[in-house]
Order: structure tokens, then sequence, then C-alpha cells
């Protein structure tokens, strides 16, 4: 339990991290340091998107599965370790 | 005996019933006779039938058929008749279809939002109340494959998050450094349009230019330059050729004499000035149409064809300078042609004498310079003029000489402007202005003529020029000196002009024929080479360096020449006069020479018997 913490802590404070959050298979956020409402958006859209890129990965090969997912935009990127029941969502802003 | 018939009278046909039944005595008998009554009634039809024959059937009988009526045809009333040609006569012959309406249920879209709420709450878990989502929240945390997931997946995403912090996979790398192909391809160039004089007598194409913006178009003037070479059906016209079109020219231009020179003019593209070969200047406008808006007066313009035409860089927009072999330089307001704003004559003694003048074939004009302006003339100097001078004798500012024949192209270099391209005789040169005895680079003497020249607007080391057997020559100065990088041949008569585009890509060069090639030159000699510029400059510095320091040398030497012969000279006066008269000096040369060359054959008759003698 506290090694939860620690990791998530550890993750959190890497440098150029925004914020993570932790979602289970049903798309509730269970753990977030951002606020409710960014949270939400989040977890919603990035849910369905990962369930969607999971579904591509094995659809292509049935044997393949998604490992994970990273999202570069220009501002910030989105990091996903997906996984059959949780979800570790981390936003970071790339050394320039 | 007579019987008693019963004859019924039968009155018309709608009685059924006799009317009247009579009596009759009948004197003579008749059985199934009829007798018409006298009576005066209708048609009545007397029907007699034995009493006892009632109620039998009617007995028909055949009897042969009877010709009623008989109308024969009357061709007269034919006459009352016209004939119907054509007649329309419709006719179908197609499957019977009955024809039906459906129509299915109407598809209706409606475009909708969703606002994501928080989902996917399990149903006892109220998502407003805080206490619930907590609680739930922590009974998952205490999952214990909540657990070792985080765990595996934390480790995951801090390998990412480190490599992200370590390196940005996305950098740009030498974005600065702009990356310059090399190009291996050979020089070339292809030709693109040929305009043809669209004239039975064929002008020669003397200037081209260029439309200021876009360079769509190309005005061409046409002259003979050759000496009394106009015959009388010679047109006068030049064109404007839309570049695409090569088959028919934009536009005519209708000047009074033949137009020697013609220039856009580069603030206004609708305005052209042309010099004419009977010393005129005329400009047009595009729009107004082919006769020149206005001319300069005879009076006043040069007397001899005007060979070259500028357009200054003023406010207005409107100043122009010709130049002409009469040995005048003239300044015009356009609006004002009748008399020019400033004269020039270019005596080489400064004393305007128009006399001694020398004639001018070529003008150079800097915009970046508006004050100097250069003239090249027929005897092959160039005089470098200052235009704000006080007095006309301080205008011309100094010559350079070096040519031996009519200077027809004169051209700073759009980089370097203190370094300015002439294009004469056999050679091409290139000077800077500071040295003006000499050229500092030059190419080899040439088999034929050069008749015109000019600077690559983009790139500093190269330029082009033309000769008179027909071929263009691009050279870079930076690759290859002693011969031309690219060496063209355009056409079997000479060619009289050349001008590049602004954008360096495409050039236009006129023959003696009136035909304008439009050539298009490979993209390697159209683009700034790296390093171009800098290697330019150190070349342009390192030879006028040279001339500079051979300058020097050459005055000294001279310095001491002439202290020399003064020394000498100063001994001759006091032995006497030996003037020798040119013939005797000629035979005391003659004689020296025909010494010396008979030295050298014995020495080289000796060399080869010590050869033949050593094998």
């Amino acid at each position: 339990m506290a090694e939860v913490e620690e990791t998530l802590k550890r993750i959190q404070t890497h440098k150029g991290v925004i914020g993570t959050i932790v979602v289970n298979a049903e798309g509730i956020p269970i753990r977030t340091t951002l606020d409710n409402s960014t949270t939400v958006q989040y977890t919603g859209l990035l849910h369905q998107l990962t369930m969607k890129a999971r579904s591509t990965v094995r659809d292509i090969d049935p044997q393949n599965d998604l490992a994970f997912l990273r999202i570069r935009s220009k501002k910030h990127e989105i990091m996903v370790a997906p996984d059959k029941e949780y979800l570790l969502i981390v936003i970071q802003n790339p050394s320039e | 005996m007579t019987t008693w018939l019963a004859t019924q009278v039968w009155a018309s046909m709608k009685c059924n019933s006799p009317v009247q039944s009579s009596l009759w005595s009948t004197d003579s008998p008749s059985v199934g006779g009829h007798t018409l009554p006298t009576l005066t009634m209708e048609i009545v039809h007397v029907y007699t039938k034995k009493r006892n024959e009632f109620g039998r059937q009617c007995n028909f009988s055949d009897r042969p058929a009877e010709l009623h009526v008989d109308i024969l045809p009357d061709p007269s009333l034919a006459s009352n008749f016209i004939e119907r040609d054509p007649c329309d006569i419709p006719i179908q012959c197609t499957q019977e279809m009955s024809e039906h309406e459906v129509n299915t249920e109407r598809f209706e879209s409606d475009t909708r939002g969703i606002n994501h709420v928080e989902g996917g709450w399990p149903k006892d878990v109220n998502p407003q109340e805080m206490e619930q989502t907590i609680r739930f929240r922590k009974k998952v945390e205490k999952d214990e494959h909540y657990f070792s997931t985080i765990m595996q997946l934390g480790s995951n995403m801090e390998h990412c998050i480190k490599q992200n912090n370590a390196i940005n996979i996305y950098q740009e790398y030498f974005e600065e450094e702009e990356v310059v192909e090399e190009s291996e391809e050979q020089p070339s160039a292809k030709t693109i349009n040929v305009f043809r004089d669209p004239n039975e007598i064929k002008r020669t194409a003397t200037c081209l230019s260029w439309h200021p913006d876009g360079s769509c178009k190309l005005a061409v003037a046409y002259s003979s330059l050759g000496f009394q070479n106009i015959s009388p059906d010679m047109s006068y016209d030049s064109y404007i050729w839309d570049i695409e079109n090569p088959n028919k020219p934009e536009m005519t231009l209708k000047p009074v004499s033949l137009l020697v020179c013609l220039e856009y003019n580069p603030k206004d593209s609708h305005i052209l000035v042309g010099g004419s070969y009977n010393g005129q200047i005329a400009y047009w406008d595009t729009r107004k149409g082919s006769q020149p808006v206005e001319m300069s007066t005879i009076e006043h313009s040069h007397r001899d064809p005007v060979y070259k035409v500028i357009w200054l860089q003023s406010k207005t927009g409107t100043d122009t300078f010709s130049a002409s072999t009469d040995g005048q330089v003239l300044w015009w307001d356009i609006r004002k042609m009748s008399e020019p704003t400033e004269r020039l004559v270019l005596d080489p003694n400064k004393k305007g004498n128009l006399d001694n003048a020398l004639g001018a074939i070529s003008l150079e004009f800097e915009t970046t310079m508006p004050t100097k302006f250069m003239v090249g003339t027929e005897q092959g100097l160039v005089v470098s003029c200052n235009r704000k001078a006080k007095t006309p004798a301080e205008k011309i500012v100094c010559t350079y000489s070096g040519h031996h024949g009519p200077i027809y192209a004169l051209q700073r270099n759009p980089f370097f402007p203190k370094n300015f391209l002439t294009v004469a005789d056999w050679t091409a040169r290139i000077w800077s202005e500071d040295i003006k005895e000499s050229s500092i680079m030059w190419t080899k003497y040439h088999m034929a003529y050069l008749s015109d020249g000019c600077w690559s607007p983009v790139r500093p080391s190269v330029f082009f020029t033309v000769k008179m057997d027909g071929t263009l020559d691009v050279w870079d100065f930076l690759f290859k000196q002693n011969d031309p990088t690219l060496s063209l041949k355009v056409c079997d008569e000479a060619l009289y002009s050349l001008r590049v585009q602004d954008n360096g890509r495409f050039l236009a060069c006129g023959s003696q024929l009136g035909t304008a090639t439009l050539l298009e030159i490979s993209p390697g000699l159209c683009t700034l080479q790296r390093n171009e510029k800098a290697l330019a400059t150190a070349m342009f510095e390192r030879e006028t360096k040279r001339e500079k320091i051979l300058e020097a040398r050459h005055r000294e030497m001279r310095l001491k020449e002439r202290s020399r012969s003064e020394q000498s000279k100063d001994e001759d006066t006091k032995e006497g006069d030996g003037e020798e008269s040119v013939e005797e000096l000629a035979t005391r040369t003659e004689a020296e020479f025909y010494e010396i060359v008979e030295a050298e054959l014995k020495k080289r008759a000796k060399e080869q018997e010590k050869k033949v003698r050593r094998d």
C-alpha cells in the first residue's frame, strides 16, 4: 500500500510531469493529481481511445496486445500504460 | 262473284291497328295483291291476307339484290379538297405500364452533444456524494490486484518518462543549417519558347525588357542597326509578347521610327519608354494603345540613334535618361517630353565640346547609388559620372580604358556594386571601380564578337554573354575562369541582345532576324551556392589587390623611366637634335627585327644539331 503511494509520488515528482491519473476498467478515476473536471475529461476520452487502440492492435494480430500508448501533442505528451483492469495515465511536458 | 276480302288499311308505319276497315268490292280477283288506295293519306301500304291465314308464320322469300342508289365518284368535287402531304400519324407500340409511387420513411438525423459526466459508478454509489465516492475509491485501492498492477505499470511509465526527459526524440537537429543539396547535375539550358518577328522583312531584336511584376511579358524592340539598311517596306512596329503565347504578340507598339531600345518602368508596369533610330524618345502606356503617349521634340532630341534608355529612381517614377552616339546623355521627365531636363556632353576633355565627344552606346545606373552612373562609349572607354556635380566639367569623374571596341553592355554586379562588367569587342571584362587602368578580370579573346552581356541577379559570380555567331555563354567565375561553364548555340544568326529575368531562371536573347528565344537555365546555375558570396567577395578583392599592386608597380616604373628619360633628354639636347624621321626609325626597327629573328633561328639550329649528336 505504501509502495503504491511511493511509486505514484515518485512518478509525479519526475521532471516535466504535469499530472497522474489511475483509472479502473469502468472509467472511474481512482487516483488523480489533477482537478476533477480535467480528470473526468481525460478519463472519459482516454479510456475510450485506449480501448480502440487495443482493439486495433488485436485486430491486426490476435496474438498481439497493446503495451503502451503515447500521444505526443504540441504542448505535452500523454502516456497511457494499459492493463486488463486499470489504466495509468501520465501527462508530461517533454524537455526542450 | 265477289269475295269479300277484309282489307285492313294500315296507315303509316306507326299505326299497328287498322285505321279503317272498309269493305271494298273488287271486280278483278287479286289474291295477295295490294292496291294503293286513292285516299288522301300519308304513305299507306295495304296488306291483304286471307283470314284463315292469320297467325301463320311469316314466309320469307329470297329475292335478288336491287341496286337502290349508285353514287359515282365525281372528280370535279376533288377540286374542293387539297391533298395533305405529309400526314402525321402517331403510332405507339409500347408495353403497357403503370405508374406507382412509393415513399420510404424519412430518415431524420439530429446532432446532439453529450456532456461527459462522471459515469461508470456502480449502482449503489452516488457520484455526487463525496463520501461514497471516497469510500469506493479506498475500497479499490485495497485490492491486491490493484497493488501489483500499479507497480508494474508504474515501472513501465517511469521508464518512458525518463526517456522523455533524457532526449527529445522529435527534436529538429541542425535546424539552422539549411540543407543545400549540391547539385551534381550538369549545368544546362533549354529553350522554352521562340518568338519570331511576324513581319516579312525581318529586323534585328535589339533590346529586350522584362515586365517588372511577375515577368510574364517581354517587350522586344526591333530595329535595323546596319548602316543604311532600312528598306521602305520595313515595319516600324515593336511588340510586347506574352511568354506563354509565341504565335502572336500580345501588343504592338507603333513608333514613328524604329525602336532601338525599350524599357519597362520598374515602378509602373504599364509604362514603357523607348529610344528610336532617329534620336527621339517616346513613351507608351499599354492601357492607352499602340501609339506613343508622347514623344520628345526632334530639335531637342539626340542626333543619332538612341542606344540606351534607363529609368531613374525618383519620387515621381517618371524620370529617365538616354544615351546616344551623338555624344550626349539627356535626362527626361516623361510628363514633359518637349525638352530634356538636363544634358551632359561626353567630352573627355571636360569642355563640353560636342565635336570631341565620345559616342555613348550603353548606360548603367544602379538604384542603390542614385547619384552615380556610367556610360560605355563607342571608343571603348567607360566614363563614370556623377549626377550631382555642380559644373558640367565635374560631372565626368573618371574613365576606364581597356577595350578595343564599342562597349555594348555595362552592368554593375548586383551583389558587389563596386565591380562592373563590360562586354565589348571579343572579350568580357570585370572591373573594379578603384582601378582605372585595367580590368581586374577578363575572359579570353573569342572567335566571334561579343554583343551583349549581363550578370545573373541571383548568383554573384555568374554572368551571361551572347556572341555574333549565335552562341550564348554562361560564365561562372568561381567554377571555371578560362571557359564558359555552359556554351549553347541558340541560333545560326548573330545574337544581339540578352536579358535575364529577375528570378535568374529565365533569359531571353534576341537575334539578327528578330527571333527572341526564351531559355530556362538549370537550377544549379540559378540557386545561390553555399559560401558563394564569401568566395566571390574574396575573389574580387584578390583580383583588385593584384591589379593595385601591378598598377603601383607600373607607376614606379614609369616614374623611373621618366626620370631617366629626363636625364637622357638633357644629354640629348646637349648633343643636338637626334630626331629620327619616321622612315629611318622604321628601317632601323626592321633591321633590328631581322637580326633578332636570325639570331633565334641560328640558336635553334644549333640546339637541333646538339640533340641529333646526342642521339
